[in-house]
């Protein structure tokens, strides 16, 4: 995977001198202090981070943590006080005027919290703004924004106003807008906070989905932790204008970097973030087909266990045996083929523990995790999922 | 030391110089604009006269049932009958063009005006105290000077309308501008475009009730300076009203007086349903 954006000790200071606030900033003088002094308000301080291609990266923080001025940075909504931000290698703090503007024609969106649409423009002329603004003519821009508004599931609204919309709706609009002219990089600036809780998760599937199909880079901004990790591929945390951790959603579950985000992530509904291979363990006790019953009891006599998983060559699942089953099969004189259960209940390593939780109440034996063509990847006991739901940071 | 000490800072003549210099050096300028103006009101004052007086009520009718509603447009066309009635149709016709050019003219130079103050800080720093002069100064205060520069007539009554009306169309062409949603502003940068497809495509069009209430405001305002203006030699309704002043006769005094409020109610409903239907879409949303 290749580096899109790469930051290099972003700030932004609002105020009439913030070249020289930075410098109080770099002593350690805190947000307050300085803005009792001098007036200057610090949004952002030495933000570094790489941002993958492809990568759905969440900026997550509390409100005034300056994740909304960090975005803005992106696109020189705000201009940097002193940093650098490169897009594909080049530096767009840098660009003078008509390179800025071609950058956002065509190569950054952006979709804001409160919408930003245009109220005196129907649907179908709000996602063409952007084609309008680079010159197609209007046959080519209502074409493609035809297919936006369809992609989005807005046909038949062309030609409403976005006050006549609902929350949701609008927003599907602001997306459907910035994805019109067809960016690399998408900036969603807390899309969904502004709409209920149902539009909102229906929202978030649909952008995993859209996210699927048209592989953007995007950065996505928001508060709400389990909206961060449900959607994010990697996530930064914010606090006071300052980047505290940036890591995978499991990676930040597993070692918080400092106290403040173990209290952020305290409240999170773990079974929802977690897959199946951030809880399995090896596998062990297994057999191959070809080893017969004895080696089947000796191996779960070794192990301690009352069942063994039976794979092919290939490691493939192939059944489970117990040891009961194992010991009427010697006696019987029959082969381990004959004697095992091919019900075995398998899941991908991408599940997430939410949806495993019904299988291991029900299963008496452990679960298997196989990738696609079944070859064994692990496998999760009951206690394992009991204690991916335990946070291990509980300091009662 | 009760008494105010005997200084004297002359500004009032330093301001009467100034207009010297002005008239005598600039004549051709102001003969420029004498010439422009008066045919422009001479020749919409004979368009207007040569319409005959049931298809001007007829026009009425329709504009006020468009903009409005049918009780609307039977109630102004009934005012214009009525007008007929009292002797007063050229005299109308004659005030209407005054204002009507007077308005125009005042959002050529204010619309532009506005927009330069919602965009410089400075220009709005100094255009402040200068609209405040303008809105307050007694219009009679600058009639003098006017006349300086034209022959009494209908121009310089144009330019003291513009001058008296121009105060609420810049002031509301900045706020409107001013008071565009801010995300609406930066969603509009943040796909690249230009300042002036900015302006046109999305803060004059999301401005624009903000201006319409501003223009009829200013439209309002050229009205009420009918009366003042025919001080230096307007002609219309407002000269009637000085004329009936003079002789102190209450009835043609009321008559033309009552004219010019069937005007403003006209022109304040019309130009009020024009801003209604040009943000029809956030009416629907309720």
């Amino acid at each position: 995977m290749t580096v899109k954006l790469k930051l290099e000790n972003v700030s932004k200071i609002f105020g009439p001198r913030p070249k020289k606030a930075i410098s109080m900033v770099e002593s350690g003088m805190p947000k307050e202090e300085i803005l009792a002094k001098t007036g200057h308000t610090v949004g952002v301080y030495n933000a570094s981070m790489e941002i993958m291609e492809g990568e759905t990266f969440v900026i997550m923080g509390l409100s005034g943590s300056g994740k909304s001025t960090l975005i803005r940075c992106l696109n020189l909504l705000n201009r940097p006080t002193s940093g650098a931000i490169y897009v594909d290698g080049e530096n767009v703090v840098d660009y003078n005027k008509n390179q800025l503007k071609y950058y956002r024609q065509k190569k950054i969106a952006m979709v804001f919290q409160h919408f930003g649409l245009f109220s005196h423009r129907t649907v179908l002329e709000n996602i063409e703004y952007g084609l309008e603004v680079r010159g197609l003519s209007k046959e080519e821009r209502q074409a493609i924004a035809q297919k936006h508004l369809e992609t989005v599931g807005l046909k038949g609204y062309e030609n409403k106003y976005p006050d006549e919309l609902s929350g949701g709706m609008r927003q599907r609009v602001g997306i459907a807008r910035a994805l019109a002219n067809d960016p690399d990089i998408l900036l969603m600036d807390e899309p969904f906070s502004a709409l209920d809780p149902l539009i909102r998760r229906e929202m978030q599937l649909e952008l995993l989905d859209i996210q699927n199909r048209l592989q953007k880079t995007i950065i996505f901004i928001t508060h709400d932790v389990n909206e961060a990790f449900k959607i994010g591929d990697r996530v930064a945390v914010m606090k006071n204008g300052k980047v505290e951790q940036i890591g995978t959603p499991e990676e930040i579950l597993d070692k918080p970097a400092s106290n403040y985000i173990s209290e952020f992530i305290r409240d999170i509904d773990r079974s929802k973030i977690l897959q199946a291979e951030h809880i399995m363990t090896k596998p062990y006790g297994l057999v191959s087909l070809k080893d017969g019953l004895n080696v089947a009891t000796q191996v779960m006599r070794e192990n301690g266990i009352s069942s063994a998983f039976v794979t092919n060559r290939k490691r493939q699942i192939q059944g489970i045996v117990t040891i009961d089953q194992a010991i009427d099969g010697i006696k019987q004189k029959k082969t381990l083929q004959e004697v095992m259960s091919t019900e075995v209940k398998t899941v991908r390593p991408d599940d997430y523990v939410q949806d495993i939780i019904p299988y291991v109440l029900d299963s008496k034996y452990p679960i298997v995790v196989t990738d696609e063509d079944l070859t064994i990847k692990g496998i999760i006991l009951r206690v394992h999922v009991l204690a991916s739901l335990i946070s291990d940071n509980i300091e009662e | 030391m009760t008494e105010f000490p005997d200084v004297r800072i002359p500004i009032g003549d330093g301001v009467e110089k100034f207009i010297d210099f002005l008239a005598s050096h600039f004549d051709a300028f102001f003969d420029f604009i004498f010439v422009i103006s008066s045919s422009l009101i001479k020749g919409l004052e004979a368009g207007l006269l040569a319409i005959p007086w049931w298809l001007f009520i007829v026009i009425i009718f329709l504009l006020g049932w468009y903009f409005t509603n049918l009780y609307g447009g039977i109630l102004f066309s009934f005012f214009i009958f009525l007008i007929g009635t009292f002797d007063l149709w050229p005299e109308t016709m004659t005030t209407i063009s005054i204002v009507l050019i007077s308005v125009v003219l005042s959002l050529v130079i204010g619309i532009p005006v506005g927009i330069g103050m919602a965009f410089s800080k400075v220009m709005s720093t100094i255009m402040r105290p200068i609209l405040d002069a303008m809105q307050t100064m007694p219009s009679f205060v600058y009639l003098i000077p006017v006349i300086f520069f034209f022959p009494l007539g209908n121009v310089p009554a144009v330019i003291a309308t513009i001058i008296y009306a121009l105060p609420p169309v810049i002031r509301l062409t900045e706020l409107g501008i001013r008071n565009v949603d801010e995300e609406v502003v930066e969603s509009a940068q943040s796909f690249g475009s230009s300042t002036s497809q900015m302006l046109m495509k999305v803060q004059l069009p999301q401005a624009l009730p903000t201006i319409m209430a501003g223009i009829n405001q200013t439209t309002m305002m050229a009205l009420a300076m009918a009366v003042v203006g025919s001080m230096v030699g307007a002609q219309g309704l407002g000269e009637r009203v000085l004329y009936s002043i003079n002789r102190i006769d209450i009835s043609l005094g009321f008559e033309a007086g009552i004219s010019i409020v069937f005007l403003a109610i006209i022109i304040d409903r019309i130009t009020g349903g024009i801003a209604r239907r040009l943000q029809k879409h956030r009416r629907d949303a309720a």
